[in-house]
């Protein structure tokens, strides 16, 4: 089996007298879409949080693309490509679409130029343009590009999040409740496009659609007051006695 | 053209009309007038850079309007006095020319934003705010009691410094040296919204998480905005010393950064001719209630007062409507 391109061994991370994170070890491996369940409070946003670099573990560590992460900011683990998408969108609202997607497009070249460019203009026809439109068309929101990220629905929001990601060209993925806020169809929509996503980079999938998760998942991880109390195929986990009294018991 | 280009064009106009039509009247008074309100949006297109586009809010841009007045001082005097600043380890005198002036006043004021900058600019919100007027604090406090050059007292020049090929002392001359300057810190402006810089640095004052998230550093882009900003606001302080032909520490004073803030703040935060408009109302103001009651700053208040809970785009803001992105 080839190494995973993601992998935590051990995370913990307390608040207070709070374990939002107890010895979490996971991985994600080429071409697979991992999916984290898990009732609200169960430190789903604390793993992530600890993945991507916005927290710091207590203990534990975190690779990506076969290094050790743990310590590195945010920025750099996005620079060796890691893309997120956010829950709560964390757009620039006031901006366009258009300039959303070209922020992630120059994200991922400025990784070798360092600085933006001074002068020069961030929309003209260009490399930049064409990786955030192309992003752009592939989610969708082509036509929208024009239009103020705030006017934007919040499924058309999480369409957005996904393209800024797509524009990193990344090497995994962490979405954090990419349907949330969609309706029935966007959500479908949105899963017969994660599911051939998976081929360019594995996704880590936070999500509460269990339709989605159970559609999309080539394996389950089941998180519960910090910790991971099982880990396997759908088929596994559906028929898990403990995931069943934890977690799928109160949805079903 | 959309409504807030309308907008400027009106501004711009304005401010070439009333010194000219003053100049064909004779009136080298509202020439003055307008020349400081050219000077004035200067500094305030510096500060609009980190406060409108970064989302700083420095309450110590004194301190670059103030190094920039310095600058133009410290060079003049020497030169008026035949005095060199220094004899060793080499020869380095004075000068009265506006074009060296200038390049020394950016590099200082660039230079002290460096400085505070990468130590302010580790804090936010309420902690920027303050590190920030103490830097602009503990250079009033230096400046007063640096007996060198007029300690409390100031320095006075003179004669205002020369331009090659034009005569600085006819009112309307100076006015235009000034306006170029304006209008070149205008479309530099310009260019840096529309620049990948700008995208980004507007993002990060949005959403800095997202920013990091894509492989940016926000401090950086807030560290490069700061320089660039303190630069502009250096400049038209040595100007603004060179119009009154004086320098003191009230220009690092904290009341002058307040006075910087008011200017964008009655324009427009964020808006490109924002401090234009501001700055242009502010001396309007000061010369029309100023004349009827030296207690014209209570007005000054009421408005203010007005433009923050009522129109949050300023003047340019409610004349032209929302902002548009740009396409």
């Amino acid at each position: 089996m080839t190494d995973p391109v993601l992998a935590t061994k051990g995370l913990t991370k307390s608040f207070g007298a709070v374990r939002a994170c107890h010895d979490v070890s996971l991985d994600l491996r080429p071409g697979e879409i991992h999916a984290v369940i898990g009732p609200n409070g169960a430190g789903k946003s604390t793993l992530i949080a600890q993945i991507c670099g916005g927290l710091k573990p207590d203990a534990g560590r975190v690779s990506f693309a076969g290094r050790d992460v743990t310590h590195l900011p945010t920025r750099a683990r996005a620079r060796l490509g890691l893309a997120r998408t956010f829950q709560i969108s964390a757009l620039a609202m006031e901006d366009t679409v258009l300039q959303n997607a070209t922020l992630g497009a120059l994200g991922a070249k400025g990784a070798r130029a360092g600085l933006p460019g001074l002068l020069g203009d961030a929309l003209a026809p260009g490399d930049l343009r064409d990786t955030a439109m192309a992003a752009l068309e592939r989610v969708g929101l082509a036509e929208h590009a024009a239009t103020v990220t705030s006017a934007l629905s919040h499924g058309q929001r999480r369409q957005l999040e996904v393209a800024v990601a797509l524009t990193l060209r990344p090497r995994a993925f962490i979405m954090d409740e990419p349907m949330a806020g969609m309706g029935t169809e966007g959500s479908q929509r949105m899963t017969a496009f994660l599911d051939g996503l998976r081929d360019e980079a594995p996704i880590l999938l936070v999500e509460h659609d269990m339709d989605a998760v159970f559609a999309l998942a080539d394996r389950l991880s089941v998180l519960v007051y910090g910790r991971i109390i099982a880990t396997g195929s759908v088929d596994e986990i559906r028929a898990n006695a403990d995931v069943r009294k934890a977690y799928l018991g109160e949805d079903a | 053209m959309n409504r807030e280009r309308m907008v400027n064009a009106a501004l711009l106009t304005l401010l070439l009309g009333v010194p000219l039509w003053a100049w064909a009247t004779d009136e080298p008074f509202t020439i003055t007038l307008a020349t400081r309100v050219a000077i004035l949006a200067l500094a305030g297109v510096g500060l609009n850079i980190a406060l409108g586009l970064g989302g700083l809010v420095s309450l110590g841009h004194a301190a670059f309007f103030g190094i920039g007045g310095y600058a133009m001082g410290i060079l003049a005097s020497h030169a008026q006095s035949y005095t060199p600043l220094m004899e060793s380890p080499f020869l380095l005198e004075g000068t009265k020319s506006m074009p060296v002036i200038w390049l020394v006043a950016l590099l200082a004021s660039a230079l002290a934003a460096l400085v505070i900058g990468a130590l302010s600019l580790r804090t936010s919100g309420v902690y920027f705010i303050m590190i920030t007027l103490a830097f602009g604090q503990m250079l009033y406090f230096f400046s007063i009691s640096w007996p060198a050059y007029g300690g409390e007292d100031g320095l006075s020049i003179y004669m205002r410094n020369g331009f090659p090929g034009l005569n600085t002392l006819d009112p309307i001359q100076f006015f235009a040296i000034c306006f170029a300057c304006l209008a070149a810190a205008l479309w530099f402006n310009a260019r840096l919204v529309r620049s990948p810089f700008g995208l980004a640095l507007n993002a990060a004052r949005q959403s800095p998480e997202r920013v990091e998230t894509v492989g940016l550093g926000t401090f950086r882009l807030r560290f490069v905005a700061f320089v660039i900003s303190g630069a502009i606001t250096g400049l038209a302080g040595a100007l603004f010393a060179d119009l009154n032909r004086f320098v003191s520490p009230n220009m690092f004073s904290w009341q002058m950064s307040g006075e910087i803030m008011v200017f964008v703040i009655l324009g427009g935060v964020g808006r490109l001719y924002g401090p234009v408009a501001g700055a242009a109302l502010f001396i309007t103001l000061e010369h029309v209630l100023g004349g009827i009651s030296p207690f014209w700053h209570v007005w000054l208040g009421f408005l203010l007062l007005l433009v923050v809970l009522f129109a949050r785009g300023g003047i340019v803001g409610l004349l032209a409507g929302r902002r548009v992105a740009h396409d």
